[in-house]
């Protein structure tokens, strides 16, 4: 007699709703392990996120906990309140490069200056993926994209921004680990990272920041597999993984 | 706790805010740095500290009206303040609290523009407060013209921004922030709604699905209907809010002085001087810029032979008095901007200059 047993459901914390990312996006691999690590804190009902403005802005139609949306750039300070009004609460904010790196810049560092106790996801893909693939701060040296043609060059855009290394001189940031999602084991090391930085908030660590390299195929123009490879080759090769800080 | 009882005192504008703020209920202050209006967040700082708020020096006006936007979604009472440039900047916060439907109490202590202007006081910002930021919304927006009415319309904008769900702005001037004048603190006045519950307050999804505070609305009809039923709080505030002091119309005026917040006050003595010289004048002052008294007016305004609109700008209520007023060949417009104020005799020099 064979006998079935369940060794993989839908989280509680997603919805019913299917993802509508692009083929090969990292943010529903992300969105996944996020209601997984809520599930498994069984923190669903005392959780509130904040979602950008960008590719996941439609975070909330996949989460089943409370979230809001925050104007472009503004999750962190957002979310700063939501946590000081609700201290008792799970806070996290969940942002891409556009929304974090450029026209958030000051929301971010004033937040991780301040240390509050939040927990940060940043889904780095190197371009501006809900409006169609534009230079984002962090694009590569030489990255092509619908603003920069020619590729990016220092003297017209400067350098790709490393937002992991940039925050670790703030003394109120506590956690910073940068993953990446192409393959299993890089997603089972994202996702334990993830939890470490809701750990840390539910344990009062303090500001705890998880930097991911997440893929973009639709605007790189590149099928899913040479996506994650490109990450694996170049952009990895520029935004080093691994542990960044780490403050007990 | 102690029984509270009236307490009167001799504040300035912005202390009054704080005070009236703390009454009302408010628990979450962000503000930033910037003149007229410093001593609201500096008051602040210690006065909500001894109340067990949370106060915020916030890293500039953008991030002050977002953890505003933060604080509301999570169900709180909370404020922030500026001045004219401040508030410019603060405008992407408040529509987007009134596309999320979020309460909220903005204080604007106005100073003379436009761009860096200066730190006189001014009515420059009229436009911003009754027309404000981006999208199709309103703002019920309160003007005071003494330090009491900074105390008793801030308490009563927490009010009206939980009954609407929507900001209210306060629109004062440097010269109502500074002015120190007796007040009395009603200490005993219960704030409307403060326990109310909000249901839609994002306090984690204990007992049911996830729920969301947005104004995004992409799917094609959603957005339309969505401000189709925000006409519809719009119009309920139009039917219900609007406040308006007429004086002297009991006499049947000449003349009829149009002016709000620091104007109208100085245009009571104009009216006192003008009676000393046998002209009989009445003042029309809208307490609600925005809904602004159009039929109160438009009735004040049939009997009279000249309508004076005064103001510290060049023109922007004038735009409202001639949508008010049926024969606009009435009106008459006398303005001050970039910070000058206007003295009770250069005004009644104006109005004597167009009677003759």
């Amino acid at each position: 007699m064979a006998s079935e047993k369940t060794v993989y459901k839908k989280p509680k914390s997603l919805t019913d709703v299917n993802f509508t990312y692009c083929w090969g996006c990292g943010h529903s691999t992300v969105h996944k392990l996020i209601a997984e690590i809520v599930d498994e804190l069984n923190i669903r009902e005392t959780l509130i996120g904040v979602a950008p403005v960008g590719c996941a802005v439609f975070a909330y139609d996949f989460w089943n906990f409370d979230v809001t949306e925050a104007a472009h750039g503004r999750a962190p300070v957002v979310a700063t309140a939501i946590k000081r009004v609700h201290p008792d609460k799970t806070v996290f904010c969940y942002q891409g490069d556009g929304d974090m790196v450029s026209i958030g810049l000051a929301e971010i560092m004033h937040t991780a200056n301040r240390g509050e106790n939040l927990t940060v996801i940043f889904i780095n893909n190197t371009n501006y993926g809900m409006t169609g693939g534009q230079l984002a701060p962090t694009s590569l040296m030489g990255q092509v994209t619908t603003t920069s043609p020619r590729g990016r060059e220092a003297a017209l855009h400067g350098y790709p921004i490393k937002m992991a290394e940039l925050l670790t001189q703030f003394e109120g940031v506590k956690y910073i680990e940068r993953v990446k999602v192409t393959d299993a084991a890089s997603v089972i090391k994202t996702k334990k990272a993830l939890k470490k930085a809701f750990l840390n908030q539910i344990n009062g660590v303090g500001f705890s920041f998880v930097e991911v390299l997440s893929s973009c195929p639709a605007n790189w123009r590149m099928d899913p597999v040479t996506a994650n490879a490109h990450i694996d080759k170049n952009i990895a090769a520029y935004y080093p993984l691994g542990l960044i800080k780490d403050v007990k | 706790m102690t029984t509270k009882s009236n307490e009167k005192v001799f504040i300035k504008g912005n202390h009054a805010v704080v005070e009236a703020a703390l009454d009302a209920g408010c628990r979450f202050y962000a503000g930033y740095p910037i003149t007229p209006q410093n001593e609201i967040p500096e008051f602040m700082s210690k006065r909500m500290h001894e109340e067990k708020g949370t106060f915020i020096q916030a890293e500039s006006e953008l991030i002050s009206v977002n953890m505003v936007f933060g604080a509301a979604a999570a169900g709180a009472r909370a404020m922030t303040t500026s001045s004219s440039p401040g508030i410019s900047l603060m405008q992407e916060g408040i529509s987007y609290m009134a596309g999320c439907e979020l309460p909220a109490v903005l204080v604007n202590v106005m100073r003379g523009g436009p761009g860096l202007g200066n730190i006189q006081p001014s009515q420059s910002d009229y436009f911003q407060a009754t027309r404000p930021g981006h999208g199709d919304f309103r703002m019920i927006t309160l003007a005071p013209h003494n330090i009491q009415e900074m105390y008793n319309f801030t308490f009563d904008a927490f009010d009206l921004a939980d009954k609407y769900r929507n900001p209210v702005m306060i629109l004062a001037d440097g010269l109502l922030g500074q002015l120190m004048e007796n007040v009395e603190l009603d200490r005993s006045r219960k704030p409307l709604y403060l326990n109310t519950p909000k249901p839609w307050a994002l306090t984690g999804a204990k007992g049911r699905d996830g729920q969301r505070i947005l104004s995004l609305l992409m799917q094609p009809g959603v957005l339309e209907k969505h401000n189709f039923d925000l006409k519809k709080k719009y119009d309920l505030m139009t039917k219900d809010e609007i406040k308006f002091e007429a004086q002297g119309m009991e006499n049947n005026p000449d003349y009829l002085i149009v002016a709000f917040g620091t104007v109208a006050r100085i245009s009571k003595g104009t009216i006192r001087l003008a009676a000393e010289e046998g002209l009989k004048a009445g003042l029309f002052r809208p307490i609600t810029v925005w809904p602004f008294p159009y039929a109160q007016l438009k009735e004040a305004a049939k009997k009279v032979k000249k309508i004076f609109v005064l103001e510290m700008n060049m023109g922007q209520m004038l735009d409202d008095v001639k949508i008010a007023v049926e024969d606009a060949s009435k009106i008459e417009f006398y303005g001050r901007p970039g910070g000058g104020v206007p003295t009770a005799e250069e005004l009644l020099k104006f109005i004597k200059g167009k009677v003759k």
